[in-house]
């Protein structure tokens, strides 16, 4: 019999455990539903929704570099509306948390997506996009700049009163600065990290092996790079972290969670074992169980420095 | 859909660097069509990181057969298998061929590796169904006739059979072959595709072509493998509304 306590809190979201599938690698939850049961992970974050539906980029997208992936997906995306009508009713039976990701080119978009799906009483908390690499407007750019990432914290939260977490980039020189405005303009909880900028040419051709030139670069490849940015925010700023960035298994998942993570997010694994969301939250369970942890959320930031 | 823990069994070099593979996977057997696709992790270790898709080739009972050559690390690990090892395989995956309705015969055009989907294929084809197959390569060494009936070939170098492109070799067999009755299923490499998509379209056959896209997942979530939909409007994806596509629907 298990007593461990595997629930977390983020802001005012309880979510029944940790691990949380990350935003643009599980869709609208129906494909890896056919082989997972998402009900027993700590919730899904829905692929980013723009304000109009987005066809993506062209072919090549993505390719595989040393343990880890770059992709060039270009937030491909069937829009609010769409999403609304046809996402929303399968998303609600998942009975999972759902945690619905934006991505926007302004900051009145970011507002007006949030506007519309705020009244959808199956989204619990917004994930706010502000660190894709991969489109040319707004995106990483917005992610560059701290006075844009407080901007936008504050013009949504204005419109929401839902749990609201920013999803920050690497590609920065200090993120902890970044974490630190989200607070200050009452933002819930960041999450960390986004995918990291990068490229992969064939030296035969001469061309960049994706289309789009440069892309996010995800998996095993990352996780160092991953820690030591929720490590920075964790020392640095009070506010939930949630960890991202190259977890394969529960190993990994405990270390983000004790360099300072809440809770953590898988992504690139996803597309290689689709259930491993479930196994992780077993293998963390039996951690905990070994090392007489009784409530997960101890573990968090329990860094020994 | 499974993910399957399937037992490999054995491996038979069949040409030149093209590789035939036996494995034991009996969910995924079982409900397998002709032209998916399975989504195959060749470690189990971090490299390489993603699986790697391969055509269903063929099916036997509870065994699939799975057909490549070796062009990279994956591929590479996948010949070094030995009987007893286990391959986690993601499958069946894709929507298949369809190989029902009103035709007389199966028009089977495949280029290189591109003969890969169809064994099963002509295995499986409707009984009242003939079989006609063009198979091409750049020299003998990569003519692939493996599983496949009525053979027809055409090299590059003319060092067997019709000297010139499968697809050339298909137009010289346009007038013994009734235009109305046939539907042509093709597989090959991008150019090959492109030539067979425009004498299809020309001559108004009913044609469905497999496609061949770098992707993750296999199953939708990583959007990794769009192809250009004909109309216009946006892109499908090769895993999951594929790799079949009628040869109208889409750019190549």
């Amino acid at each position: 019999m298990s007593n461990v306590e595997l629930s977390v809190k983020i802001g005012s979201l309880e979510l029944k455990n940790p691990v949380l599938l990350a935003s643009g690698t599980v869709g609208y939850g129906n494909e890896i539903a056919q082989y997972t049961d998402l009900s027993k992970l700590g919730g899904i974050v829905t692929k980013s929704l723009s304000l109009k539906p987005r066809k993506g980029n062209p072919p090549q997208r993505i390719v595989e570099t040393p343990s880890g992936m770059l992709n060039a997906i270009g937030l491909a995306n069937v829009g609010v509306e769409v999403f609304v009508k046809e996402k929303i009713p399968f998303l609600k039976e998942l009975n999972t948390t759902l945690i619905c990701n934006i991505a926007a080119s302004s900051i009145e978009e970011y507002v007006e997506c949030t506007k519309i799906l705020d009244g959808e009483d199956a989204i619990q908390a917004f994930e706010i996009n502000v660190s894709c690499p991969n489109v040319k407007e707004g995106g990483l750019e917005f992610g560059n700049d701290v006075n844009a990432v407080g901007r936008i914290t504050e013009k949504v939260r204005a419109v929401t009163k839902k749990t609201l977490i920013i999803k920050l980039s690497p590609n920065v020189s200090r993120i902890s600065d970044f974490a630190k405005v989200v607070k200050e303009e009452g933002g819930d909880a960041v999450s960390a990290i986004n995918t990291l900028v990068g490229t992969s040419f064939n030296i035969f051709t001469r061309k960049p092996k994706i289309k789009n030139i440069t892309g996010g670069l995800s998996g095993p490849a990352i996780k160092p790079v991953a820690l030591a940015k929720v490590l920075e925010i964790s020392r640095n700023v009070d506010i939930p972290i949630i960890g991202i960035g190259g977890i394969m298994n529960w190993k990994d998942a405990a270390e983000f969670i004790i360099a300072g993570a809440a809770a953590v997010q898988l992504g690139t694994i996803n597309f290689i074992n689709p259930n491993a969301g479930v196994e992780i939250v077993e293998g963390l369970k039996t951690f905990c169980e070994q090392t007489s942890v009784n409530k997960i959320s101890e573990l968090t930031a329990s860094y020994q420095l | 859909m499974y993910i399957e823990k399937s037992r490999f069994e054995s491996i038979e070099h069949l040409e030149h660097n093209i590789h035939l593979i036996k494995v034991y996977s009996p969910s995924i057997a079982r409900s397998a069509k002709p032209g998916q696709f399975c989504n195959i992790k060749v470690s189990d270790t971090d490299f390489p990181l993603l699986r790697r898709p391969f055509s269903i080739c063929n099916v036997e009972g509870e065994h699939i057969f799975f057909m490549f050559d070796i062009h990279g690390e994956g591929t590479l690990l996948l010949a070094t298998k030995k009987a007893g090892d286990e391959l986690d395989i993601l499958g069946p995956l894709g929507n298949g061929f369809d190989s029902n309705g009103d035709y007389q015969t199966a028009v089977i055009v495949a280029g290189g590796l591109g003969a890969a989907p169809f064994p099963f294929l002509t295995k499986r084809l409707p009984a009242d169904k003939n079989i006609y197959s063009l198979v091409g390569g750049r020299s003998l060494h990569q003519v692939i006739k493996w599983g496949l009936k009525n053979i027809h070939v055409s090299t590059d170098d003319g060092s067997e059979g019709f000297k010139g492109t499968i697809v050339e070799l298909f137009k010289t067999k346009i007038d013994e072959l009734d235009g109305k009755k046939i539907r042509v299923f093709g597989c090959g490499p991008n150019p090959m595709l492109k030539a067979l998509q425009e004498l299809s379209i020309e001559n108004n056959f009913d044609c469905q072509i497999s496609v061949e896209c770098a992707m993750a997942c296999g199953f939708g979530i990583c959007q990794g493998c769009p192809i250009e939909n004909a109309d216009g409007g946006g892109y499908s994806l090769v895993c999951k509304d594929g790799p079949v596509f009628d040869a109208k629907k889409v750019k190549l």
